[in-house]
């Protein structure tokens, strides 16, 4: 077990600086450096002394070879240390550390809702005999992943900040003010659970235990609640991982609606300005989560589901995480959730 | 199934193996269309792969098909007018997207104008009919730089394997442990702004899904005996791979592509939403709404109506790819 753990351990912090290595090649390799940027784009920095542009690129280190810079950067990020930001001149991990907590609230009530109303989706429309509202029902995730978010934020705005003045528009004040972003925010990962807990739930409840347990006496809600409910819920704990990673991109596009501080606005704000150490604390910072999150997930499921065992050495339950698609077997293995967290990749 | 006694005999059995597979396994596009014909092979012992016997298009089944999904039909129904839109803006309207009347400004729907006016007195409607060629635009740019790279990072993986393979996958599961509009900004600040680099930035960001799904598919194929029978009879690689492999791994990649799209219109209007798309003049959806978003509290219009017709379009996409995958293969 423990062997197990360490080695999931050491495959996170593996993907996590090769992901480093894609951000740092990404930003740091195509044209342009934030420094020229700043002083007027190319061409038309005549105003801008020469020797100010180059003691600036010295600063930031941007007259060194690749490599030296990589290692550099490298070596700094380990102890956390992302460098200063081009455009505020702060270093990104305190500006980061600043942002985060408003967009922790966010995320987090947003996923509260999420999960409330995808899960009440999910047990209604398996649970209703009535077959126009489980085909309502069903039709809402499809509809769900397939709305800008920002449009719904703003549509959310129009509809409870103009005409009924029930919520601020903009701003940050206090869970008033909360409100409409987080719903707007829930909008995606409630789609998704619904949609993959609907089907579990059907898958569950036409398993033989669920039977069995009619047989025995249980009425429908203590089948569909006690049985099914439990057992369908382990799949939906998958997509856990992919749910995080897009509250934090979808916060981009949210906070910048609702003119909301927080680590997304910092994101929109850094990449207008090109300040590369901030895009990149950012991108590093949502991988970091993404795959910790996982972690958490592949090692807490053996818990969860004791059939699941974890072999020393052995493949694990990684291969359980339905969060990606390995092979879409059978019809409909698509468009099925497996795939479809990346239909709402930038709501 | 006995085992063939002859070389022509292997090649029959391996290949009438390889069309039962793939009726059973049909489970999108190419092979979809192929499942009905390559069931009914199947009976009479026929020895084709599926691929080749994709010309047949049972119209009367297509005809029950849609008969029986009104929504499908709504779907494309609503894409091919999205594409006219793009390619024959003028079938729709002939009013400048940008000349305005500013004594016509915010001017609600009517007859007149149906999507009403903006601020400076532009028709709305042929903002959005004109925008529809940007967005386009940018859509299947997205989706083919996504298709490309990532279907041919997944072909090379899946088919070549060994050490190639392990070193694009692992190169993929990194690119996937990074969210999608992050990677895209990362993107965009490194490639600047415009809509054909944002839909460069939202395709790069899917290349990882489209590898993963060719590779799996490459994989399945490469197993089947009409492929291992190929190459028995001395056919070179890239025939194997042109011919049979490719073919018949292509269904899934081109439902996930009809899936992309819809990601895709999405994600490019939620960069040009953020102001990294076109410049503000050019009426892209994202954009649109966006341009929009100051005048919530007196024109609804100008944020609803773009939007719903971005949702509209994604549903349709979305709704076009579930029925490539699986519904079309399953229905008898």
């Amino acid at each position: 077990m423990w062997r197990y753990v360490l080695r999931r351990l050491v495959q996170a912090v593996v993907v996590l600086w090769a992901a480093y290595t894609v951000t740092f090649l990404v930003l740091d390799l195509l044209p342009g450096d934030p420094v020229s940027t700043l002083a007027g784009a190319g061409a038309d920095s005549q105003g801008i002394d020469p020797a100010q542009i180059a003691r600036l690129k010295h600063q930031y280190g941007f007259d060194q070879p690749v490599l030296v810079r990589y290692f550099h950067y490298l070596t700094k990020a380990l102890r956390g240390d992302f460098g200063v930001s081009v455009s505020t001149n702060r270093p990104v991990s305190s500006v980061m550390l600043d942002a985060l907590p408003p967009t922790l609230a966010l995320t987090g009530l947003g996923l509260a809702i999420g999960i409330a109303f995808g899960g009440a989706i999910a047990l209604l429309a398996t649970y209703t005999n009535q077959r126009w509202l489980r085909q309502a029902l069903l039709s809402l995730p499809s509809l769900g992943v397939s709305v800008p978010g920002f449009w719904v934020g703003l549509m959310l705005v129009q509809l409870f900040s103009f005409r009924i003045r029930l919520f601020p528009a903009f701003g940050n004040d206090g869970l008033r003010g909360l409100i409409l972003p987080a719903v707007t925010l829930a909008v995606l990962p409630g789609a998704m659970i619904a949609q993959i807990l609907a089907k579990s739930l059907l898958t569950a409840l036409a398993e033989p235990y669920a039977q069995t347990a009619q047989a025995k006496g249980a009425g429908r809600a203590r089948v569909h609640l006690r049985h099914a409910l439990r057992n369908a819920v382990l799949p939906a704990l998958t997509i856990t991982g992919v749910l995080t990673g897009q509250l934090m991109a979808n916060a981009v596009v949210i906070e910048t609606v609702f003119s909301r501080n927080g680590l997304g606005r910092i994101t929109a704000a850094a990449v207008t300005a090109q300040d590369i150490p901030v895009v990149q604390g950012v991108v590093v910072f949502g991988a970091f989560v993404f795959i910790t999150v996982n972690l958490v997930i592949d090692l807490v499921y053996p818990l969860l589901d004791p059939r699941i065992a974890v072999g020393s050495g052995g493949r694990g339950p990684s291969r359980r995480r339905s969060g990606t698609v390995d092979t879409p077997a059978g019809g409909g293995a698509l468009t099925t959730p497996a795939v479809e967290p990346a239909a709402g990749s930038a709501l | 199934m006995t085992r063939p006694t002859t070389a022509v005999g292997a090649i029959r059995a391996a290949e009438g193996a390889g069309a039962a597979e793939g009726a059973g396994a049909a489970e999108a596009a190419g092979a979809a269309e192929a499942a009905g014909a390559a069931g009914a092979a199947e009976v009479v012992g026929a020895w084709r792969e599926p691929a080749t016997a994709r010309r047949r298009v049972d119209l009367p089944r297509l005809g029950r098909f849609l008969l029986h999904r009104p929504g499908l039909v709504l779907a494309v129904i609503v894409v091919v007018l999205v594409v006219l839109a793009a390619f024959w803006p003028a079938l729709y309207t002939s009013r400048d997207p940008l000349l305005g009347v500013p004594a016509r400004r915010f001017e609600g729907p009517s007859g007149q104008h149906w999507f009403g006016t903006d601020e400076l007195g532009r028709d709305v409607f042929a903002r959005v009919v004109h925008g529809a060629a940007l967005s386009l635009k940018a859509t299947i740019i997205a989706v083919a730089v996504a298709f490309v790279i990532g279907g041919g990072l997944g072909l090379v993986a899946g088919f070549v394997g060994r050490w190639v393979e392990d070193v694009i996958m692992r190169v993929v599961d990194v690119l996937l442990s990074i969210p999608g509009l992050f990677m895209s900004l990362a993107l965009v600040t490194a490639l600047g702004y415009g809509t054909v680099k944002v839909a460069i930035a939202v395709g790069i960001a899917s290349v990882a899904s489209f590898a993963r799904v060719m590779r799996a598919e490459v994989l399945k194929v490469r197993q089947a005996t009409y492929v291992e029978a190929a190459r028995s009879i001395g056919a070179r690689w890239y025939s194997v791979l042109g011919r049979h492999v490719l073919p018949n791994a292509m269904g899934s990649v081109l439902v996930l592509a009809t899936l992309d799209f819809g990601v895709s219109v999405l994600a490019v209007s939620a960069l040009s939403f953020l102001g990294y798309g076109a410049a503000p003049p050019a009426p892209e959806w994202g954009t649109l709404i966006s341009s929009g978003r100051n005048y919530l509290a007196n024109a609804w219009w100008l944020t609803t109506l773009p939007g719903l017709t971005v949702v509209a379009t994604v549903l349709s996409t979305n709704r076009i790819a579930r029925a490539l995958d699986g519904e079309w293969a399953t229905q008898r």
